[in-house]
């Protein structure tokens, strides 16, 4: 069995088990988006609309539940986008020259990488998940503990795409540029417009018509509708609006992120293939 | 290795190399920085394309496939490649999976590689706490954890103690007593000269000439003299005419030639030669050659290309 991802992947979370402070603030850092800001925003959102007011019988949902999904999206962004840069540091003053000159494929390297950024993702959404429940979200609502798991299930699904998606993203950058000077630039540059053009934070169908179309075919907007249809539901009234996420919209964001992720895989491949190491 | 040209942009790095190392061999890359030593090494353990010429290694066409030549081969770069975060035994269990070796095999593999190397008490230190020698022995054992048919070697002491020199040397004679080919590049005369079975002194890209130590230098004849004069370009000329020397090079701060008889008797000759040409000698010296006159005499500036072409190398089978 082809086990040269595997041995990328370990050596991966090596290193995230080994750096205490990475380990952390990475576990930490979405647990205090929750108390902070959640909470901080949810005491003028509920003001401003009020839950249980919501039209046609629909379940009312508060903010601390609503943004939640979004600091899942964000912190899989995060993690993922910033998973790349061992490539460049290892490139640099690291393994990359004996992983190149070793007779594992360039994708097993992507993919080792992109495997231990997953599982990364994924303990930190559970993590949210997990201190949402405790500070009042309103996740899983009405399920059973088979249906539950499910959801989770569906949402973690969302998470791994997405992450993969940005990791060969970051992956291909890293391999790209030289400096890691360089990299957080273009990594804080692109990271910016991602996460305020979509949905993790407030409703976009606010949004000038330009920006809801960016917005529309934005990843996380994306994800963050995925983690919401199975950890709310269907329908559900949130800040003022009403929504309907159907199964169909959430197999179709599903596609958008496969689709994103395929075309960031390829991209990544390309950047690998091209990419001289010595 | 067969043709082999190297440029990146304008700066041809290799020029037209070739060569072919037996199985079994310690073979010697001796050549300034920047001789292209460093290129040849990257094209072949495939981080560079073979961009002309063709290359193969244990019968295996590198870019063919590279596949293949990248699992015989074992690396030891010029720079430290190692995981400052990772421990020793890490560093070699990861890599001993990355070439698809199973845990028992890699665990017994990397226990007798770090007695070899004399790291088992070092098992569990993370390498940015190991000293320059212990690292540079952690990636020897690296570069053997497979079993490679082939150990490339880039400067493999390079930054070393003597001390811990010699002790890289004892282990590089270890793995080729126990059947490992060896490629070595160097920029150190003795390392070339103590390892090798045989050596191609490399300059500007090119191989400058190939023969075992000793054949080396005997073809610098029997003494080297280097003579310091009042017109070093005239002497130099002069002197290759005389047919009284078999090899002029003239090089900063003097003339330097080989002899074909002993070296005193033909001094005092070359001594007239340049007096009555009016000539002043200021200093001189004779001496047997060694390594190092060998890598001088053929990197340095060469006075017309048919003295060094004058010159055949013995080829004697694997010496040593």
């Amino acid at each position: 069995m082809r086990q040269g991802f595997l041995t990328i992947a370990w050596r991966d979370l090596l290193r995230f088990v080994r750096f205490r402070a990475l380990l952390f603030s990475s576990l930490v850092q979405p647990a205090l988006w929750m108390a902070f800001f959640g909470i901080a925003m949810s005491a003028s959102f509920d003001r401003l609309a009020p839950v249980g007011v919501a039209p046609g019988g629909l379940p009312s949902v508060n903010y601390l539940t609503f943004m939640a999904a979004g600091v899942i999206g964000m912190t899989s962004l995060f993690v993922s986008f910033y998973g790349g840069i061992v490539i460049l540091f290892d490139r640099n003053w690291g393994l990359m020259r004996e992983i190149m000159a070793s007779p594992i494929p360039r994708g097993d390297i992507i993919a080792g990488i992109g495997l231990s950024v997953v599982a990364k993702s994924i303990l930190q959404a559970t993590l949210i998940l997990i201190f949402g429940l405790l500070l009042g979200a309103g996740f899983f609502p009405g399920t059973t503990p088979l249906t539950g798991i499910a959801a989770y299930l569906g949402v973690m699904l969302f998470v791994a795409v997405f992450s993969f998606g940005f990791l060969c993203l970051s992956a291909a950058i890293s391999i790209t540029l030289e400096s890691p000077e360089g990299l957080q630039g273009v990594i804080t540059l692109l990271t910016m417009p991602i996460f305020f053009l979509s949905n993790a934070l407030y409703p976009v169908d606010a949004f000038p018509p330009v920006l809801q179309a960016l917005s529309v075919i934005n990843p996380l907007t994306h994800l963050v509708n995925g983690i919401r249809f199975f950890a709310i539901g269907e329908d559900f009234f949130a800040v003022g609006e009403t929504y309907h996420l159907t199964a169909i919209d959430t197999a179709t964001s599903l596609l958008v992120l496969v689709l994103f992720a395929a075309l960031m895989y390829g991209i990544a491949r390309w950047r690998f293939a091209v990419a001289r190491v010595t | 290795m067969a043709g082999l040209h190297h440029t990146f942009g304008d700066v041809v790095a290799v020029n037209g190399i070739s060569f072919s190392v037996e199985a079994g061999e310690v073979y010697s890359l001796l050549g300034p920085n920047g001789a292209g030593k460093s290129t040849l090494i990257n094209v072949l353990c495939t981080l560079l394309p073979v961009q002309r010429g063709s290359v193969h290694v244990a019968g295996f066409n590198i870019t063919k496939d590279p596949a293949l030549v990248r699992r015989v081969m074992g690396i030891v770069f010029q720079e430290v490649t190692l995981d400052r975060d990772m421990t020793v035994a890490e560093t070699l269990e990861f890599h001993g999976w990355l070439y698809e070796m199973d845990r028992g095999t890699r665990r017994a593999r990397a226990r007798d590689l770090m007695t070899l190397v004399e790291l088992e008490t070092k098992r569990d230190t993370l390498t940015k706490h190991l000293s320059g020698g212990m690292k540079r022995r952690l990636e020897i054992a690296r570069g053997l954890m497979t079993r490679p048919q082939v150990l490339i070697l880039d400067e493999p002491t390079i930054g070393l103690d003597p001390r811990t020199r010699m002790r890289v040397w004892d282990y590089i004679r270890t793995v080729n007593r126990e059947g490992t080919t060896i490629l070595l590049t160097t920029h150190y005369m003795d390392e070339a000269d103590h390892l090798s079975n045989r050596i191609s002194i490399v300059d500007d890209g090119k191989i400058v000439i190939t023969g075992d130590p000793a054949g080396l230098k005997d073809t610098l004849g029997r003494d080297v003299i280097t003579l310091e004069t009042s017109d070093d370009n005239r002497a130099a000329g002069l002197l290759s005419q005389s047919g009284l020397v078999r090899g002029v090079t003239l090089r900063d701060g003097g003339v330097v030639m080989t002899t074909a008889e002993e070296g005193s008797r033909v001094l005092p000759l070359v001594f007239s030669l340049l007096t009555d040409a009016g000539i002043a000698v200021r200093a001189s010296m004779l001496k047997e050659p060694s390594m190092d006159d060998v890598f001088l005499f053929y990197t340095g500036r060469e006075l017309g290309e048919q003295l060094a072409g004058q010159i055949t190398v013995r080829h004697s089978p694997r010496g040593r």
